[in-house]
């Protein structure tokens, strides 16, 4: 209880959280974090209101921004589904950033064995291998975890640099394109590696496949047993065990699977976007895919929404960076601030505010 | 005349009057009227959720009532934390001790109090004033062992005194008796009648040892609803009496008696050893047999390898020798899945830290141990229309209150919590074995009776019971024998109906042992 003079204000517990919170408190959230952002925007001698019109507007302005919002929801869309799916067996993985860059370079590969297949022979094996890729990424991680007990928030952490680092790697020396000049990245991939496109825009494959994994997870964790398991370890380990489920196990799964729906959002850039391997695959959608996760509250059906959202916001936040000249450092402020107002809020689904004056 | 009502008022220590406190969609406190005098002892009875606690933590300082006042000494007040209470005279002995294990018992006590010698501690003297208050009242402790060296029943003293040497006039004590040996019960009861005589005003407050009530106190107020429902005078009432009125229906104390008719063991056990948490030995050479339809009780002081005993003969632990067999086949140190497919059923101590998921819905939790079973899902798939029959079922059968199958279970009461484990556990296909630990612990009478009569109907059907209780009334009420656990080894086993619960006091305080070792 808080006191002010004859004011008192008290947290009292909920019974049950109401269903309308979990669509009001993101929304307040993302409200709130623009209040904040403002401020920054006013330090940067912006006008805060001329700002979140611009970001508006090159976000969803028109059908050719709205695509390209599309397009950056697209990678935050699946790593978030693969970050969302560890988070629910409650191993803590930050690493959808180096397992898309795994997957980005697992694919990569792939267009050098499978040259001169079809895209028919082409894409499912390049998708394989991203898969593969990220999720033998994401599976390391877990072995440390389970066998030597390392805390995996720092271990999936260290794989990140290690995978960025692994691409800098392969795009300066083996497979470096020595017609492409100073410009670091692979040769470009065969054009039966190249994902079908919504004609006129730039939305590939990889968001249909996001889609249908979204779709997919939902059911897993609902309806299946694997799935009531990941739920049991990542709610009460303890409980886990007491009924007889094998965690070390279910952690690989979750990890492998997870791992490999990230690495598909690598697999989408090379092969949906770059045609090549760059050496920034990603401008950390692995990071704020973590965001994405915790603003649909690890329900994978809102995860579509809140990447749309969040890839609204990168693309805004470049079209606000072109004509404000504000750095992008900002943007990524403000998207802090977002994932920082969801979980200080978060307690209003356990706790409601009751205030009083006594006399 | 009036100088008369004067003192008769002065004599209560306190007068709660009135008081009405709502929580959200409750009244935990409804115009409740309650006092105390100076030198009596006076229980408040009630159910889980009767109000009682609200009560006292009003008392105590801890929430401000909507309505009512509060007298000490025929003053009213204003008490607006416990430090208001404590200035007041008012102490509490909680149910969970609040003491830094580390410490000693002097350090314990004086843990938050202002020095003389600030900013040095006055050991010395706090020392000599624990040893007065010690004599005084019979409150044995050692001022400078450390805390995690002494027992629970002197860790209670410890607390006692810590309310004393504040000053306390009014102690309230929660659930005082409930960790305690027949021993220990027996000294606390001379503690609280030396005190009551001694002027204190004494408020023990009791979920379900009737038996106690009627031993120590002058008078009871039995709670229901938040509501008083009587104020009697302990010499004119009984326990059949308080029970109804705490529940408000005639209860049956007693559990019936079903004999064993078979000779058949269903689970063995053969020198059995573990270690704990702390690499530790926790069982050192436990052997037992229980047949079909019987019901073994283990009582013990807790900490003396119960638990342990739990875990390893449902896999959760891995036994560092003897063996377990169920039905003649060797389980020992089996994945807990294979063990609980040979037909061992657990509903565990800690029931919300192990037995649940407080997060996840009723539905779910009902099936958290059966869901592999064909009958509920197909090799992959979760068969939903099966498992919602089968919960609405459980739910029916066992009288799960819930606000729905999909609700998460943290929502629920203790009492329905434990009906939800019984219910899973007990449906469990093949089940032949049963482990239950502390399975009425906190739950009130009308839950009790609940869970005691499942585990007598489970009996009736053959499956045999490990009971591990703390509570020697549950053990005698239940079993068909009696095991008493100390330090890992079993001391004896007993025939329930031929022993004596004094026998077994002394054997949960290791007396068995010494005789062994003196033949």
């Amino acid at each position: 209880m808080v006191r002010f003079g004859s004011f008192e204000m008290e947290f009292v517990k909920r019974g049950a959280s109401p269903r309308y919170l979990a669509y009001l408190i993101p929304f307040v959230a993302v409200v709130v974090a623009l209040l904040a952002g403002s401020v920054l925007l006013l330090v940067e001698g912006v006008d805060p209101l001329r700002a979140y019109e611009a970001l508006f507007s090159s976000a969803f302005g028109t059908p050719y921004s709205l695509s390209e919002s599309v397009v950056q929801a697209t990678p935050l869309m699946l790593a978030a589904l693969g970050t969302l799916i560890t988070f629910k067996a409650g191993f803590w993985n930050i690493g959808a950033e180096g397992q898309l860059q795994m997957g980005a370079l697992a694919a990569t590969w792939a267009t050098f064995v499978f040259a001169g297949y079809p895209p028919i022979v082409m894409i499912p094996c390049i998708m394989l291998f991203s898969f593969l890729g990220g999720g033998a990424w994401g599976m390391i991680p877990a072995i440390f975890k389970v066998k030597l007990g390392a805390d995996e928030m720092l271990t999936t952490m260290m794989m990140n640099y290690v995978a960025i680092l692994a691409v800098v790697y392969f795009v300066y020396g083996p497979w470096r394109d020595p017609s492409a000049y100073g410009n670091p990245r692979s040769p470009l991939l065969p054009l039966s590696s190249r994902l079908p496109v919504i004609p006129g825009t730039r939305i590939h494959l990889t968001v249909f496949v996001g889609l249908a994994i979204a779709v997919l997870l939902y059911v897993f964790l609902n309806r299946t047993k694997l799935g009531l398991e990941i739920r049991v370890i990542g709610a009460n380990r303890e409980a886990a065990r007491y009924a007889g489920i094998n965690v070390f196990k279910n952690i690989l799964i979750v990890t492998l699977i997870g791992g490999g729906i990230a690495g598909l959002a690598g697999m989408g850039q090379v092969a949906g976007i770059f045609f090549s391997l760059p050496k920034s695959v990603s401008p950390g959608y692995g990071y704020t895919a973590i965001v994405v996760a915790w603003l649909a509250r690890l329900n994978p059906l809102t995860i579509p929404v809140s990447a749309f959202l969040f890839g609204g916001l990168l693309n805004g936040g470049y079209g606000i960076q072109m004509a404000f000249a504000v750095p992008i450092a900002l943007v990524n402020a403000i998207q802090a601030l977002v994932l920082f107002f969801i979980l200080a809020l978060s307690i209003f689904y356990e706790y409601r505010v009751v205030f009083r004056w006594r006399s | 005349m009036i100088a008369s009502q004067q003192a008769a008022t002065s004599s209560f220590a306190v007068q709660m009057k009135g008081i009405t406190k709502s929580f959200p969609g409750v009244f935990a406190n409804d115009h409740v009227d309650f006092d105390v005098k100076h030198g009596e002892i006076h229980a408040l009875l009630g159910e889980n959720g009767a109000g009682k606690t609200t009560l006292m933590n009003i008392l105590y300082g801890l929430y401000q009532p909507d309505e009512g006042e509060i007298y000490i000494d025929g003053e009213k007040v204003t008490i607006n934390s416990p430090k208001d209470a404590i200035k007041l005279g008012i102490g509490m002995v909680h149910q969970l001790f609040r003491l830094i294990p580390s410490f000693t018992v002097t350090e314990n006590i004086v843990l938050g109090l202002h020095s003389s010698k600030r900013p040095r501690l006055d050991l010395d003297v706090a020392e000599k004033k624990i040893n007065e208050l010690s004599k005084k009242y019979g409150l044995k402790v050692d001022p400078s062992a450390k805390v995690w060296q002494i027992s629970v029943g002197e860790q209670q003293r410890v607390e006692i005194i810590k309310a004393l040497y504040r000053g306390a006039k009014v102690l309230i004590l929660d659930e005082p008796t409930s960790v305690l040996t027949p021993q220990e019960v027996k000294e606390l009861t001379m503690i609280l009648t030396k005190m009551a005589k001694d002027g204190l005003a004494v408020i023990p407050f009791v979920t379900h040892k009737l038996r106690e009530v009627m031993a120590i106190t002058d008078r009871v107020t039995v709670m229901r609803r938040g509501k008083v429902i009587a104020t009697l005078e302990t010499r004119n009432t009984n326990e059949r009496d308080l029970a109804s009125k705490m529940v408000g229906r005639t209860v049956f104390l007693e559990t019936e008696k079903v004999e064993v008719t078979s000779h058949r063991p269903v689970l063995e056990v053969n020198d059995l050893r573990a270690i704990n948490d702390k690499g530790l030995p926790a069982l050192d050479g436990v052997s037992f047999s229980i047949a079909e339809g019987e019901v073994l009780g283990i009582a013990g002081v807790a900490g003396n390898g119960q638990t342990e005993l739990a875990e390893v003969i449902t896999g959760l632990r891995k036994a560092t020798g003897g063996r377990i067999l169920i039905n003649g086949k060797d389980i020992t140190n089996m994945p807990t899945r294979q063990i609980m497919e040979a037909g061992i059923g657990h509903a565990p101590e800690k029931r919300t830290e192990m037995g649940l998921v407080g997060d996840l819905s009723v539905r779910e939790n009902l099936i958290l141990t059966n869901y592999n079973d064909r009958s509920l899902a197909t090799r992959y798939v979760l068969d939903r229309a099966s498992i919602d029959r089968h919960v609405d079922k459980l739910i029916a059968e066992f009288g799960i209150m819930t606000p729905g199958k999909e609700a998460p279970v943290k929502l629920l009461s203790g009492g329905n919590l434990q009906r939800l484990i019984l219910a899973r556990e007990v449906t469990r296909k093949n089940l032949s074995v049963l482990v239950v630990v502390d399975p009425t612990r906190g739950l009130d009478i009308g839950a009790t009776e609940f869970i005691r009569n499942s585990l007598v109907s489970l009996k009736k059907k053959g499956v045999a019971i490990l009971l591990i209780s703390g509570d020697l009334d549950e053990i005698f009420s239940l079993s068909d024998r009696i095991a008493v656990i100390f330090k890992g080894s079993i001391m004896g086993i007993l025939a329930a109906n031929e022993a004596k619960i004094d026998e077994i006091g002394l054997m949960m305080a290791g007396a068995g042992a010494q005789k062994q070792e003196v033949a």
